[in-house]
């Protein structure tokens, strides 16, 4: 039985597609068929993220349409196994993803995977809506800042009204929050709403924290997930994530400062 | 630096005190709309206005709808404020039930 998670967020830019692509690859690297799905039609960018944009032929809307199959579609990550990218249409045309052609492709898609991952595109609109109906578990990407978290709370609402499983009284979709861009030593000092601040307004579990980190940007440079980065925190914090998700109780790490200063890190050796 | 810190650290403004204030305000408010007040409310308001003004007059402002869920069931209540002189002066003669509250 396929498991559907959609990665969402309301606001743009706080990290759903980094979040998508190291949360896909993880549960592909621990031996789960996994495809992660582009839903951001027009504005495709989970190929890039996953360095696989030249090898886009077909895409979500061509399969919709009947214009490929799913084999035709399905890009093959070459780095890690059990993994597939579905990348979105680039087409201008609002109304190409359909619900009974997203119901379509993901019955398909079932019967292959056991995890289907959703990338939702920013905003409430159709792509947005499209991303979360299926959905059986969502993980709310939400950045320690005031228009994130109240976005946030606007997708929670929506969830929980929105989706296949509330329109159908079904249980509800189950909520994971992914605090990213997280920065403990801002949230000491109190110019930063801290773990707990946000847990508190949001009140939905936790699933990880993703500390503010220059490898996500370095990663995406090169197109690769940040999970795959050896030695980065965030890559790390990425892989906890995973391992929450899949039942492990683990420790949230990368929430208080670290002991050693910045220069002495740099500087003091050890 | 170690200036720089304690100056810090003393300010009693700190932003993210702040940015919690606002924001539990804002979603406690856009959580009330979304579930609290369901479409046919402001209708349900002026109806009900119409049908007190048969009888008292009554100000727009009087009249208070509030509906509250709590788990499993959910309350209307409704306030009216009925004038306290008018009614007496101008229909003393009939035998119309005093002013009170609804």
């Amino acid at each position: 039985m396929a498991t559907v998670i959609v990665v969402t967020s309301g606001k743009g830019g706080v990290g759903k597609t980094t979040t998508s692509a190291s949360f896909a690859t993880g549960l592909a690297q621990r031996g789960y068929r996994t495809v992660v799905i582009d839903f951001d039609v027009g504005l495709r960018n989970l190929d890039l993220i996953m360095g696989c944009e030249r090898r886009v032929v077909y895409d979500f809307v061509n399969i919709i349409n009947g214009e490929a199959n799913l084999n035709q579609a399905l890009i093959r990550d070459k780095r890690v196994e059990n993994l597939h990218i579905l990348p979105a249409s680039q087409t201008r045309d609002k109304e190409a993803l359909t619900r009974e052609g997203v119901e379509r492709v993901l019955n398909e898609l079932r019967q292959n995977f056991e995890y289907i991952v959703c990338d939702s595109p920013a905003g409430i609109e159709r792509g947005a809506l499209m991303a979360l109906y299926f959905a059986d578990e969502a993980l709310v990407v939400t950045n320690p800042e005031v228009s994130s978290v109240r976005d946030s709370d606007r997708i929670l609402g929506i969830l929980a009204s929105r989706s296949r499983r509330a329109e159908q009284g079904e249980l509800p979709v189950k909520e994971h929050l992914v605090l990213a861009r997280y920065a403990p030593e801002r949230a000491d000092r109190g110019d930063m709403l801290s773990v707990e601040d946000v847990l508190e307004i949001l009140g939905i579990p936790l699933l990880g924290v993703i500390p503010e980190s220059p490898t996500v940007l370095q990663s995406s440079n090169a197109g690769v997930p940040v999970i795959l980065e050896d030695g980065s925190d965030a890559g790390a914090a990425y892989g906890d994530l995973v391992d929450r998700f899949l039942g492990k109780n683990l420790p949230h790490r990368f929430i208080t400062t670290q002991k050693k200063g910045f220069l002495k890190r740099l500087f003091g050796g050890g | 630096m170690g200036l720089f810190e304690s100056f810090f650290r003393a300010s009693p403004n700190k932003s993210a005190v702040l940015a919690k204030e606002r924001l539990q305000i804002i979603v406690a408010h856009e959580r009330g709309s979304r579930r609290g007040s369901p479409d046919y409310l402001p209708a349900l308001k002026k109806e009900l206005l119409e049908v007190v003004r048969k009888y008292v007059p009554v100000d727009q402002s009087q009249i208070k709808v509030h509906l509250d869920r709590e788990a499993g069931y959910e309350i209307l209540e409704l306030n009216i404020t009925l004038p306290d002189e008018e009614p007496r002066s101008r229909r003393g003669s009939e035998n119309l039930p005093g002013p009170g509250q609804v």
